[in-house]
């Protein structure tokens, strides 16, 4: 299959993601506890303004508004009967809005997380999952969306399951996971986990990586967690901008657009190639991190210490990949603790 | 691990038999952990006894190492449900000889908010540790928690926001509880962001928590603290 994607991908050696969704929705009125996806069908001129705003900033790629557009989330909403409908309004006016961007822009479908944890300790089983997913992928496919995009995922279950999804609906994909945990998933997923699970699905994704998680320092190390496990394929870095702080009964980010730009340039030097923001991320973030990528030279891969020095520091000491971390502890020396 | 599963529970002394249910909860072995407890009883453990010093103890160890980053989510769960299911034995018989209980919490994700994940986390893991949880689900006004809470007679309010635009709710709720003169009566944790305890301090909460395994450490000591204090 080729596609938009696919296709910028073999001419670009980097390629600029879009950044947050709901840090920007909320800034246009959003209100919290409201489901983002509704706009898709009450308020597209805002949903066109969010994909213009990352389109004006240079992105080669945004993702749809469509993260929770699955049955399980939608029910919360009382709105499960329409994730056709909303997913494929998400895709036209995405489709609508990079068909005029005068350059290729890739349209990709946003599928976020079921919310939902898998059985046994849960409800969600495979065949449910993959009938959501792939739902929601049919939605996303006749808006137009030129590949699926699956993020912020913590259970390699339903990681296979949304792949499985893609297969369903003849769509390529890329997918990305959430790694927040001391350097792994919710799920104890590590970096390396991640890139042999992709290698061992029927389908593998165009590209994968990580996106949200804790700042950007964390996420640079499990891009170079990708890297030292020796995948071929593209790798995708979406860190947040920074980190959450609180001031005066308000939160904001605390990454600017200048930090972002330092982000950018590491993530590319550590062997990403699409590059994005997640929350926090605003057009100024966006505008800075391309003109980072198109003037500074490309560097030597970044150690972890010049990557705490310019990002912050991680926020564990490990990230569970190697043979320090991670290992069961024996059981009799474990009993007397 | 082959020669483990000979271990026949009903032959192994008290000691052996309390560190074997450590290990069987570490390892979310539910029927083991439900042979082993109706075994305690036969022998005339205190279902208090049996609560505290074996299931209460192995997932202190449980939690332990999902802080550590040692166990992750699902081993958690698992061993939550073990707990569980040795709790489903025992909660009726500690009604009964009327013995003290963990406490209870009331929790739900704040106003605004359908982040929910956490918050099933944190209620499966205090479940699993032996409180009582009432579970309010998403996107919750101040009069639930507060109505809740009076009515179930909680110590714990537990509230959870993941958007920077409904983590400021947390105060309002806290307000609220100190505008009716409620606030001292229970314990609030807060928890759902990668923030950090300054958060917590400023808006009033009693401890901000960074996962379910800290939520359950800081609730024991606080109710800990709560009950010397009343002692």
């Amino acid at each position: 299959m080729t596609n938009a994607l696919s296709r910028l991908l073999e001419t670009r050696d980097w390629l600029l993601a879009d950044g947050a969704t709901g840090t920007n929705l909320f800034n246009m009125g959003l209100s919290s506890g409201e489901p983002p996806e509704l706009w898709n069908a009450d308020h597209p001129d805002r949903i066109a303004k969010l994909y213009s705003g990352a389109v004006e900033s240079g992105s080669d790629l945004f993702l749809t508004n469509s993260f929770g557009g699955n049955a399980s989330r939608l029910k919360l909403h009382n709105a499960q009967s329409r994730v056709r409908e909303l997913n494929r309004l998400a895709a036209e006016i995405g489709r609508e809005v990079a068909d005029k961007a005068g350059r290729p822009v890739v349209v990709a479908g946003s599928v976020g997380p079921t919310g939902d944890i898998f059985a046994p300790m849960g409800t969600l089983t495979h065949e449910l999952a993959v009938e959501m997913f792939h739902e929601q992928a049919e939605g996303l496919k006749e808006g137009g969306a030129d590949v699926l995009w699956v993020e912020t995922i913590s259970a390699p279950e339903e990681f296979k399951a949304a792949a499985e999804a893609a297969r369903l609906a003849g769509m390529d994909w890329c997918g990305t996971m959430s790694f927040d945990t001391a350097g792994r998933t919710m799920m104890g997923v590590t970096s390396a986990d991640l890139a042999a699970l992709v290698e061992k699905l029927p389908n593998p994704p165009l590209a994968f990586g990580a996106n949200c998680g804790v700042g950007a320092a964390d996420l640079m190390r499990t891009i170079l967690g990708f890297v030292a496990a020796g995948t071929e394929r593209p790798i995708i870095a979406k860190g947040n901008a920074g980190i959450p702080k609180y001031h005066d009964g308000h939160i904001h980010y605390d990454g600017t657009p200048e930090l972002m730009g330092d982000y950018a340039c590491l993530a590319r030097d550590a062997g990403a190639t699409i590059i994005g923001g997640c929350c926090g991320t605003m057009p100024e973030h966006l505008k800075a991190m391309r003109a980072a990528l198109e003037t500074r030279p490309r560097g030597p891969r970044p150690t972890l210490e010049e990557i705490s020095a310019k990002l912050g520091a991680f926020s564990s000491a490990s990230d569970g990949t190697g043979d320090d971390a991670g290992a069961g502890r024996e059981r009799r020396s474990r009993r007397r603790g | 691990m082959a020669d483990e599963e000979d271990i026949i529970l009903s032959e192994l002394d008290d000691e052996e038999l309390v560190l074997q249910m450590m290990d069987d909860l570490y390892d979310g072995l539910k029927e083991e952990i439900e042979e082993a407890v109706e075994i305690l009883l036969e022998r005339g453990w205190t279902p208090y006894d049996i609560l505290t010093k074996a299931l209460v103890a192995g997932m202190t160890i449980v939690g332990a190492d999902f802080r550590d980053g040692i166990l992750f989510v699902p081993e958690v769960l698992l061993a939550a449900n073990a707990m569980k299911g040795g709790m489903a034995i025992l909660k009726p018989l500690l009604v009964e000889t009327g013995a003290p209980r963990m406490g209870k919490m009331v929790i739900g994700t704040v106003k605004g908010d359908i982040h929910d994940i956490g918050k099933n986390l944190v209620s499966m893991m205090m479940e699993g540790a032996g409180f009582e949880v009432v579970d309010l689900g998403i996107n919750n006004p101040v009069e639930n928690y507060i109505d809740t809470a009076e009515k179930e007679g909680a110590d714990i309010i537990g509230m959870s926001a993941l958007l920077t635009t409904t983590m400021p709710y947390m105060k309002v709720v806290i307000d609220a509880l100190k505008e009716k003169g409620l606030r001292d009566k229970y314990v609030i944790l807060v928890g759902g962001a990668p923030l950090n305890e300054e958060f917590g301090k400023a808006i009033g909460a009693d401890a901000y928590c960074r996962d379910a395994a800290v939520a359950v450490e800081t609730a024991k000591q606080m109710i800990a603290r709560r009950h010397n204090q009343m002692g």
